[in-house]
């Protein structure tokens, strides 16, 4: 890597302090502003037993002072107890839902990225052929459904009827990874492919690739050799943050498949007005988000030489 | 099995047992396609019911080995994932099924969830009913094999009540002498009225005669927790691997939002009686995938069913599928702290009876709900809800002078009443709203709004008394007594969201709470509803069911009001066909039957 990568790679990452910095404020003052409290419930609480849970979490102190002292933990990556699972750290909730969305997201995120790039290449090349047609047909169709109304269909023919697979749970198996990982995958498999082809169609089509035809180079070579490359760019593109928003956790799946995930975790904590959970997993979210990004930059620079990351 | 035990039967008989039943929050379903919709419609199903399950022939009191499946493992579907498995912090009802497998308190439920001894052998109460002493079994011990005694009790209690460890539910102790002062922080723990008087006497001192404290003692804020390991281990002591118990099962695994497992305690005091190896609790929050994880076999016992498949699960699967009515009530409340419904009883009568809850509960809600005019549900022991005159005149009679009540209060077409009803955003709430408000439309000419909120915002609102008028509220009990339901409508409570107050309601109640006949205190209660139903700060709706799916092979329990199902008691049969062979299944249950019956216990 040039040294203008280098200086590239450490100012975006030194300019991710204030991104993070902001949006913990932002976070911080507007879970408190929502009406309600981690505390309220069907059941009143009486003012003696809220004001020992208040004090408990310190929530009885200023707001700026709560907030100072946030800061003050967060800088020793502590994130604090869970005021919805007593028994439990955030850091720990995190530690235990990461890795399940990280497996399922990650290998769903592959899955979609070979198959997809493999369907919009072979739809490329069969540029407006039945086959061409049938594929982006079907594409579509899988774009535009979303994976609650795909998920059932599967869990119904899968599990239920031809008991195949599990209906739903977790362990760290196989059978319990399978229809998560489909469901999540197959929109992206069908987003990525129309990406590709799309991509694809404009590489073949411009003056180096006729030139590596009129070499007389097999069609094979001209295509995986010569325009695949270039062709990824938007797919890498638009995989950043959609493999920061699959291995983060999707709620839906989790929620069909009883996935102990952590997408659930937003939901919950929101709902549940846990301040502590609801911070934790949303500046988790912000710094994957930063990561992939400057990931996705580093991928750029070295599918694409045009692109100078150079100072000023 | 628990032939030997001794049935309670002293002045507070009709107490039985107690839990916090949380409202569930139920968030607007993900899964929009229910997994089974090609036959949702068929309104007219007979409402069959599974009939209960029906002891089978017991060899010295359990069932012969020969029936008995060689795994006995239980799968329950358990909604949420367990807020913490710290007796004296949860809340909701999950952590209260794991728990009453995990520790067992000084007194317990029998299948039927009436209350029987637990760790308490025998109890006396002193003649003025202010004091207790319960007379633990002599062998107790923890899971870990430490000896469990009196001083254990004292030290959970304490814990409890202390301003440090917050507990949510500690005001239940409120009988207790200096249990308020204690919790508010004035008087340090070591002030409560409880002591050990040796090993295996524990005496419970209370600032007045309580008659249903001996149901207060089987819900978790009465469990005993093993003292060291909380001191050495502090907020991490219920974790996997910490947990030491003292009830029927032992933690052995607990992977958050994925599963807890439980196994056989051996050092609990009756652990060759229970029949159930290991018991697997799965948090599994979409109603829809649980129903397919049982439709593939993967549970034995549902936590719940969804409203949607209701009437195709009960085609298809009515032999798993079992209702039984449930100690809580639905209903709407006013706002009496603001126009209009302050000053016009009228109006608020005739809202009450202009609606007709025969259509709400077949039409609209539809899974077996018993329509309600009063505030107490049917089935606490021995009393009788103060049902008022107008549930039984035909639903014209109470349309006309609901018409006549309304003209009364100054209304009419010209000048209709303009209202709203608020409840938290939930498919069921909306329906309900939507068929209130349009029955109103149609018999009384009022404009109504609907407002929905969201779960926390809602109780906000409902709780300042500032912007609402009509809104959603339902309460299930903490334990089987109709005072629980009463306590809500005291002019002081917290959660009074209606701003009723009547002084001689207050003053009723008040009485209630020290009255230790049972007959007259029913009798006292039945008059104090008597007196808020006059008044109708509520539009009573509904009485709650509890509705599941149970692998018919699961047997040794028994439906209850109070939806407590203890593992310990249930055993898995091989077959079915071998089971049923030789005993009489009842033609067709009831449906909603109010449970005060008899015990089925194995005797």
């Amino acid at each position: 890597m040039s040294s203008g990568l280098w200086r590239f790679a450490a100012s975006r990452l030194l300019g991710v302090v204030p991104t993070l910095l902001m949006l913990i404020t932002i976070a911080f003052f507007l879970i408190r502003v929502a009406p309600g409290g981690p505390f309220d419930g069907e059941k009143a609480l009486p003012d003696e037993i809220r004001l020992n849970l208040e004090a408990k979490y310190h929530l009885d102190e200023p707001l700026l002072q709560q907030y100072f002292r946030y800061l003050g933990q967060i800088i020793t990556l502590d994130f604090g107890p869970s005021f919805q699972y007593k028994d439990w750290s955030v850091n720990e909730l995190i530690a235990l839902g990461f890795p399940v969305s990280l497996t399922i997201g990650g290998l769903a995120m592959l899955l979609a990225f070979f198959v997809g790039s493999a369907i919009g290449i072979v739809a490329a090349i069969r540029q407006n052929s039945a086959t061409d047609y049938s594929i982006m047909g079907l594409a579509m169709v899988g774009v535009s459904i979303p994976n609650f109304v795909i998920a059932p269909f599967l869990i119904l023919g899968l599990a239920v009827y031809l008991g195949w697979l599990p209906a739903g749970g977790w362990e760290w198996q196989a059978q319990y990874m399978v229809l998560p990982v489909l469901t999540l995958a197959l929109p992206v498999i069908a987003y990525i492919a129309r990406l590709m082809r799309g991509s694809m169609i404009e590489v073949l089509h411009s003056n180096y690739i006729r030139t590596a035809r009129a070499k007389g180079l097999p069609e094979s070579r001209v295509v995986l050799r010569h325009a695949l490359k270039p062709a990824l760019l938007p797919v890498i593109s638009f995989m950043g943050p959609a493999t920061a928003g699959l291995i983060t956790g999707s709620v839906v799946i989790e929620r069909i498949y009883s996935i102990p995930g952590l997408g659930s975790y937003f939901v919950q904590g929101a709902l549940n007005r846990d301040y502590t959970l609801v911070m934790g997993v949303v500046i988790f979210y912000g710094f994957v988000i930063v990561l992939l990004n400057f990931v996705v930059d580093l991928l750029y620079a070295w599918l694409n030489p045009k692109i100078r990351y150079e100072q000023g | 099995m628990r032939v030997a035990l001794k049935r309670f039967a002293g002045p507070a008989h009709f107490v039985v047992s107690a839990m916090v039943r949380a409202m569930v929050v139920t968030i607007a379903s993900v899964c929009l396609l229910a997994a089974c919709s090609k036959d949702a419609e068929q309104p007219d199903a007979p409402r069959k019911q599974r009939p209960q399950p029906v002891e089978l022939v017991l060899v010295d009191g359990r069932p012969a080995p020969e029936v008995l499946d060689e795994k006995q493992e239980l799968r329950r579907g358990n909604g949420e994932e367990p807020r913490t498995l710290d007796p004296h912090r949860s809340q909701g009802v999950p952590e209260g099924n794991i728990l009453r497998d995990l520790f067992e308190g000084l007194i317990t439920e029998a299948p039927d969830g009436e209350i029987i001894p637990g760790a308490a052998m025998r109890w006396n109460i002193s003649a003025d009913g202010k004091e207790y002493i319960f007379y633990l079994h002599r062998d107790l011990k923890w899971s870990n094999g430490d000896a469990l005694t009196a001083h254990d009790f004292v030290f959970s209690l304490k814990r409890a009540t202390d301003p440090g460890t917050a507990s949510s539910n500690a005001n239940m102790l409120l009988p207790i002498v200096n249990a308020a002062e204690v919790i508010a922080g004035t008087l340090p723990p070591e002030a409560l009225g409880v002591a050990a008087l040796d090993d295996f006497s524990l005496q419970i001192r209370l600032v007045q005669p309580t008659s249903y404290f001996l149901g207060l003692l089987t819900h978790t804020i009465a469990f005993p927790v093993h003292s060291p390991s909380v001191t050495a281990l502090g907020d991490v002591f219920a974790r996997e691997g910490n947990l030491v118990s003292n009830g029927a099962y032992l933690l052995q695994r607990w992977d958050p939002r994925s599963q807890i497992v439980l196994i056989r305690n051996p050092y609990y005091r009756e652990a060759e009686n229970s029949l159930m190896d290991k018991v697997v609790y799965l948090p599994i929050e979409d109603l829809s995938g649980e129903v397919n994880q049982f439709r593939s076999g993967e549970l034995d016992w549902t936590y719940e069913v969804p409203n949607n498949q209701f009437a195709w699960l009960q085609k298809n699967y009515s032999q798993e599928l079992v209702v039984s009515p449930w100690l809580g009530s639905f209903f709407f409340a006013f706002n009496l702290s603001r126009e209009p419904f302050s000053e016009s009883p009228q109006l608020r009568r005739a809202l009450v009876l202009a609606i007709d809850r025969d259509v709400l509960t077949d039409k609209v809600t539809r899974f077996g709900e018993q329509p309600s005019f009063a505030l107490v549900p049917p089935g606490m022991g021995g009393y009788q809800p103060a049902v008022p005159d107008y549930a039984s005149w035909p639903q014209q009679q109470r349309v006309d002078e609901a018409r006549r009540l309304y003209e009364m209060a100054g209304y009419s077409a010209d000048n209709p009443l303009h209202t709203e009803i608020r409840y938290n955003t939930s498919e069921n709430n909306k329906k309900l709203a939507l068929a209130v408000a349009s029955m109103w439309k149609q018999e009384l000419g009022v404009v109504t709004t609907l407002v929905n909120e969201e779960w926390k915002v809602f109780l906000q609102n409902r709780e300042q008394k500032v912007v609402t008028q009509v809104f959603r509220r339902g309460w299930i009990s903490d334990y089987n007594d109709p005072y629980s339901f009463l306590e809500l409508y005291r002019s002081r409570d917290a959660r009074n969201d209606s701003a009723y107050s009547n002084p001689s309601f207050d003053a009723l109640l008040e009485e209630v709470a020290k009255e230790r006949v049972p007959e007259r205190r029913n009798r006292m209660m039945h008059e104090a509803e008597r007196l808020l139903l006059e008044d109708n700060p509520i539009v009573p709706v509904y009485t709650y069911v509890s509705k599941r799916l149970v692998d018919p092979h699961v047997r040794g329990w028994q439906t209850n009001v109070m939806d407590h199902h203890y593992s310990r008691y249930m055993y898995k049969l091989k077959s079915i066909d071998q089971a049923e062979g030789g005993q009489d299944q009842p033609a067709e249950a009831t449906p909603v039957e109010p449970v005060a019956a008899e015990t089925g216990a194995v005797n």
